[in-house]
């Protein structure tokens, strides 16, 4: 292309990129704000004084590391048991034949057109029949499972070579074996793209949350984040700091690991 | 190899949809065993101003957000035909994604304030006048769809990106070869290549701007006035009815029309694709 086609590509894209950029340039800026000059008129781009105010109102009102060890558990729980729960169901419905397969996984399908909220009833009467509010196992084991992570995997599973699970087969492995030890190592892509998005999702959740953990401090970051709010409604400044902090983690994680978000979300086409 | 997926499935997804579905048609107190009550709680869904509005405001910010499609049509062409920097305005345009929701609902909820909001300030600049974008509900289902086109730009992205790559350059530069524009090829091959991702994009927009229920949450959750009366989303309407108030009957039966509403959509979407979408 022309230079000059290459100029104008990157002017509109730069002024779309600044639309996207600029509410958590904002923030940060904010953060560092006392809360007198947020609500001052006009507006002060930099901070007058920076202040570090925000954050110790922020870290002195909410428990953090509680809540972000919440997070951080329930978030590797879902990952491991939906990774290893779909891949092996996934393996089943694409290379295994047993008397109702295709009605089961008919259901499966079925399933992921259901919006979550259909389920939140439910789910919430038999966490608290199990007297699992408040705990992690309420937070993490309904994410465990998916509809959509049996799919993906199933996917994966049915496009690959029936010549190596035979060649494993005949070298004397049994069903579990071929799965483990071959199978499941050349699904790695796909099992990639299914634990960010399980990640992705566990970690921004605030309905289900919200309902299982409805006293004390055993919450996830979402919902301490959301009540902070409605304890310093107007404190902008120790609002915009939390919400920095809380978003940090997982957004240091993307940059680390972004090829292979993108690889995952591009793979899956699911949004979150 | 399947069990572990079946029990799950079973005891959380079905069990749990089988039972609103029965709650739907019953009166569930707090205490004690509900009592069937037929189709009571859909009657009184019909006669509930509530229930109208918040379904107005669903399709409205469903609709709303929709523009944001044609928008990501067009930033995933421009990346793609950028010489340098794809990742950066991949990752840039990818941030708000990796957000948690409830920090994008405060930030802009910041932005968008009447009285110190900077972009009210930015409109006095321009010698425009300033709203309570948030708090006044004539505005309020446009400021989310702001934010939802906002947040939901990358992933489309990356999705349209993909179907992108899958469109072979020899079309272009066959076409090129017959002298047709950039402009006349991001119309008569672009497009039309790419309708299946588009499809495809649309579809889930659709499916989660319907369910959108955390904006509502943080942007209005302390507010306590009209604002919320008039903005209230559908799945915000549930989980009142289900979880505030306690109403598991009235909240079942929100659900299911939820259902029954994305069903429609999708099912209407998929009968429209044959219009306008391509497959080899």
């Amino acid at each position: 292309m022309t230079k000059r086609g290459q100029w104008r590509i990157h002017t509109l894209l730069i002024i779309a990129a600044a639309f996207m950029v600029v509410p958590f340039v904002w923030q940060i800026l904010s953060s560092f704000k006392t809360s007198n000059e947020v609500s001052s008129l006009p507006p002060t781009l930099f901070p007058a004084t920076p202040t570090i105010e925000g954050f110790e109102t922020f870290f002195g009102s909410v428990p953090f590391w509680a809540q972000f060890a919440v997070s951080a558990v329930s978030l590797i729980l879902r990952v491991v048991g939906q990774v290893l729960v779909a891949s092996l169901a996934g393996y089943a419905f694409a290379r295994l034949r047993f008397p109702g397969r295709n009605i089961v996984f008919a259901l499966f399908l079925v399933m992921l057109m259901v919006p979550s909220q259909l389920f939140l009833l439910g789910q919430f009467d038999l966490m608290k029949g199990l007297g699992l509010l408040n705990t992690l196992p309420a937070l993490a084991i309904p994410g465990m499972f998916s509809a959509f992570g049996t799919f993906l995997m199933r996917q994966a599973f049915i496009t690959m070579p029936k010549e190596y699970e035979e060649a494993a087969r005949l070298d004397g492995a049994g069903t579990l074996r071929v799965f483990w030890s071959v199978m499941l190592p050349m699904a790695r892509p796909t099992v990639a793209a299914l634990a960010v998005l399980t990640s992705l999702y566990s970690w921004n959740d605030l309905l289900w949350p919200l309902i299982v953990t409805p006293a004390g401090d055993f919450r996830p970051l979402p919902v301490g984040l959301a009540s902070m709010q409605g304890q310093f409604g107007t404190d902008y400044p120790a609002l915009m700091a939390g919400a920095l902090v809380c978003t940090l983690p997982l957004v240091i994680v993307f940059l680390v690991l972004q090829r292979q978000f993108f690889a995952g979300i591009a793979s899956s086409g699911l949004k979150g | 190899m399947i069990a572990p997926a079946l029990i799950g499935l079973g005891a959380l997804y079905l069990w749990p949809f089988i039972s609103t579905f029965v709650k739907s048609f019953m009166d569930v107190p707090v205490f004690g065993a509900g009592e069937f009550t037929g189709v009571d709680n859909y009657t009184k869904l019909l006669g509930d101003e509530d229930f109208w509005r918040a379904l107005g405001n669903s399709a409205l910010y469903t609709g709303l957000v929709l523009l944001g499609v044609p928008i990501a049509i067009v930033l995933a062409a421009l990346i793609e035909q950028a010489a340098k920097g794809r990742t950066i305005y991949r990752v840039l345009f990818f941030l708000p994604v990796v957000t948690l929701p409830v920090a994008v609902g405060m930030v802009w909820r910041f932005i968008l304030n009447g009285d110190f909001g900077v972009l009210n300030y930015l409109l006095s600049l321009v010698g425009l006048p300033g709203e309570y974008w948030v708090a006044d509900d004539r505005f309020t289902i446009y400021a989310f769809a702001v934010v939802g086109i906002w947040m939901g730009l990358g992933i489309n992205l990356i999705i349209l990106g993909a179907g992108l790559q899958s469109i072979p350059v020899e079309l272009y530069e066959a076409s090129a070869l017959d002298g047709a524009s950039r402009v006349r090829q991001f119309f008569s091959v672009t497009l039309p290549l790419l309708s299946p991702s588009v499809f495809f994009v649309t579809v889930l927009t659709t499916i989660s701007a319907l369910q959108m229920f955390d904006l509502v949450f943080v942007m209005l959750g302390s507010i306590n006035n009209t604002a919320l009366d008039g903005s209230k989303t559908i799945v915000y309407l549930f989980y009142e009815a289900a979880f505030v108030q306690f109403k598991q009957g009235y909240g079942a039966a929100i659900a299911i029309v939820l259902l029954a509403i994305i069903m429609i959509a999708t099912a209407i979407q998929f009968r429209l694709q044959r219009r306008w979408v391509n497959y080899d």
